[in-house]
């Protein structure tokens, strides 16, 4: 095996991770608030993707209603992306009205939150599928697409972007939760939720800022997933969702820092084994080192154990 | 009082049921066939334009007084089952079909990962089936009740390699398939054998492998750049197909790209765009440039629903008419299932020269039909058909 070829498969996993990592620090933030796992955020992921592709498609008029005139690039990318967050930020922020918060509030055990955000994603699936029918649709071309070709590697723009912006989100995540009063908000919901109001720190206002963020880094993955991957399947967020879940689990659930190493773990093991392997042993061998990492650190990487006060 | 009440519930339940089945069973002057098609799953455009073309046909032999069976008119009816392009839905879409709607013929489903096990349900309840998709040999393999519409994939695997290899004027080829859909397996395997045999053991330097749902393939892709082989041969549905295509650009791969008879879908030129221009694939059928019978269906089916029909529309039609053909050859219908599905079985297997729209054909002891083949180049977002092949 030449170096050509494992350079070009490390950046293939990079990536493959980034895009785990980008999702994974989803499960993460609002199971860093909530203890609550927002099995939901997958498909919340595909309603990023499928916002993007119908505000894209729109504003680079190939949608049945044209617009008068043609945007350049330069708008159609910004408007894009910040319009498509704001949207799923809002379907995000709808589901914790509609279906966590009535729960909360009456006190119910964490595990029916649980199984409620497990019927949230697959209605969303299911609800996208009788809406907009089981066809795949493709996502449009927002960036012009430059090959680069050094030696024997070849990267797309696309993938250096990928790549860049998961890095620059996780940093911007990590400032938030630990160097602003609202992280620490939310850092303090998460130790002790019954002493924070007696602060005068609005729970519910907190936890909606969680979803907030936690959903539009979901649309900003969507996004960016379309553009990589450009055909679009009602059932997407669940394929990707689990993966990244799993490594949210590895990274230590709760912890930023665990969930992009998480990704870049799962990540990593999937390209390489396919890449020397038959892939067919791909998720086999993945999901045992996974399992291994848990069997000696059952927190996961970065995760804190937690004590029941009695 | 209320056991009696129950009771009355009950009765009266059971003589509803009772009537229900005897107007089913006795169902006047028409012949009910089933459809066990992809409506829901991963390839809906399969089922839908299976079901399209199904019902277009049936319309337009209803309109025209239907079929003349033995001196007697029958209308046609259609039952549409969704199997969700899954093992387990094909075969229960099946079961459902034969043993409670009563049906005569099944036709579809149209995937091999679907036609396979929905053939030993037909197989074993003894009731004519034939796939208008199916390629694989699995589907018919010692099933006298089963037949399919199009050709086989031992043959288009050696269509392919014969044609790569006279095209491109290479020795290697690369393969890439999901390796856990019982199509793209067998015909990768094939297209092995047939490679291996045109150029010595060894002449397919990669034969890489993903499973369904995989949505990155650069592993795979990173691993047949550097092996250097001359064509990639990709068998794969529209769903994956212009993922791989893209991507193998994006790794700065130039060398061609071949597919096969899944390709021809109106919807792979869609997602696909410009990256498949200029790639090769084996098929049925082309709409582009046909003449007579097909150009017929092929005006009728867009000015229905606005858009050009795909391979799988022409060979459900095709297979439609083969059912029509076999319950003609049948001569009687007594109303007696058993009869009916054994006389209509052995009026399929004695179809000979059947003219469809697909080409000839005549069904040989497996109940597979021997046809020609078509390779199709994708030139400016169309298919055009570029070569024959006949066995």
């Amino acid at each position: 095996m030449t170096l050509d070829f494992f350079i070009q498969n490390f950046i293939n996993a990079m990536q493959w991770g980034s895009f785990l990592a980008l999702i994974a620090v989803g499960y993460t933030l609002v199971y860093g608030v909530l203890l609550l796992i927002n099995f939901a955020h997958g498909d919340i992921f595909m309603v990023g993707a499928y916002t993007g592709y119908f505000i894209g498609t729109f504003l680079t008029n190939n949608f049945e209603i044209k617009l008068p005139f043609d945007l350049p690039g330069w708008v159609v990318i910004p408007v894009t992306i910040v319009a498509t967050m704001f949207i799923t930020a809002l379907v995000g922020v709808a589901i914790e009205r509609i279906a966590y918060r009535p729960l909360r509030n009456r006190g119910a055990h964490r595990l029916y939150l649980v199984i409620t955000a497990l019927m949230f994603g697959l209605l969303l699936e299911y609800g996208n599928l009788a809406l907009l029918g089981a066809s795949d649709r493709q996502f449009p071309n927002l960036f012009d697409k430059i090959i680069y070709s050094i030696g024997g590697i070849t990267v797309t723009n696309i993938k250096i972007y990928v790549i860049l912006l998961s890095f620059l989100i996780m940093g911007i995540l990590w400032w938030i939760v630990q160097k602003t009063r609202w992280g620490m908000a939310m850092r303090a919901i998460s130790y002790d939720r019954l002493a924070v109001p007696l602060m005068g720190i609005s729970v519910d206002q907190i936890i909606l800022f969680t979803f907030v963020l936690g959903s539009s880094m979901a649309a900003l993955a969507g996004i960016m997933y379309g553009t990589a991957f450009p055909i679009l399947r009602f059932n997407m967020g669940m394929l990707v969702g689990w993966q990244a879940f799993i490594a949210a689990v590895v990274g230590g659930i709760g912890s930023i820092r665990g969930a992009m190493v998480g990704g870049y773990i799962l990540g990593f093991t999937q390209i390489f084994v396919a890449a020397f392997l038959p892939s067919t042993y791909r998720d086999l061998i993945a999901f045992v080192v996974l399992l291994l990492i848990l069997a000696i650190k059952p927190t996961g990487l970065f995760g804190v154990p937690r004590r029941t006060k009695v | 009082m209320k056991i009696k009440m129950l009771f009355s519930i009950v009765s009266v339940l059971l003589v509803t049921a009772f009537f229900a089945s005897a107007c089913a069973a006795g169902g006047g002057d028409t012949i009910k066939i089933g459809i066990n098609a992809e409506i829901t799953g991963d390839k809906p455009k399969v089922g839908e334009q299976s079901k399209f073309a199904a019902e277009m046909y049936v319309k337009e032999i209803n309109d025209a007084g239907g079929i003349d069976v033995g001196g007697k008119s029958y209308k046609l009816e259609l039952v549409i089952e969704d199997n969700n392009a899954t093992a387990e839905g094909a075969a229960g879409a099946a079961n459902k079909l034969i043993s409670q709607n009563n049906i005569l013929a099944m036709v579809g489903p149209n995937p091999s990962n679907a036609a396979v096990p929905a053939g030993e349900v037909a197989n074993n309840l003894e009731t004519p089936m034939i796939s208008p998709w199916s390629t694989n040999p699995n589907t018919t393999l010692n099933r006298p009740w089963v037949f399919r519409a199009p050709f086989l994939d031992p043959f288009q695997g050696p269509v392919v390699a014969n044609f790569a290899t006279k095209q491109f004027n290479v020795t290697s080829a690369c393969v890439l398939f999901d390796i856990a859909s019982d199509y793209p397996k067998g015909l990768a395997d094939n297209f092995k054998t047939a490679w291996e045999k045109l150029h010595g053991a060894g002449s397919v330097l990669q034969f890489e492998s993903f499973t369904t749902g995989d949505q990155d393939f650069s592993a795979q892709l990173t691993s047949i750049k550097s092996s250097g082989c001359e064509v990639l041969f990709t068998p794969q549905y529209y769903q994956e197909v212009p993922l791989i295509v893209s991507q193998a650009k994006d790794l700065g791969m130039d060398i061609p790209i071949m597919g096969s008879d899944s390709w021809g879908d109106p919807q792979l030129l869609a997602l696909c765009g410009n990256d498949c221009e200029g790639a090769f694939f084996s098929t049925h059928y082309v709409a582009n440039g046909a003449t007579g019978a097909t150009k017929d269906f092929i005006d009728k089916y867009n000015a229905a629903h606005g858009y050009i029909p795909g391979d799988v529309a022409a060979l459900t039609w095709d297979s439609m008419m083969i059912v029509t053909q076999a319950i003609k050859n049948c001569g009687t219908i007594t109303g007696n299932l058993t009869e009916d599905r054994t006389c209509i079985r052995d009026g399929m297997a004695s179809i000979e020269d059947f003219d469809g729209i697909t080409g000839n054909m005549t069904f040989d002891e497996q109940g597979d039909p021997i046809k020609c083949a078509v390779i199709v180049q994708i030139q400016n977002g169309e298919f055009i058909a570029f070569d024959q092949a006949c066995p």
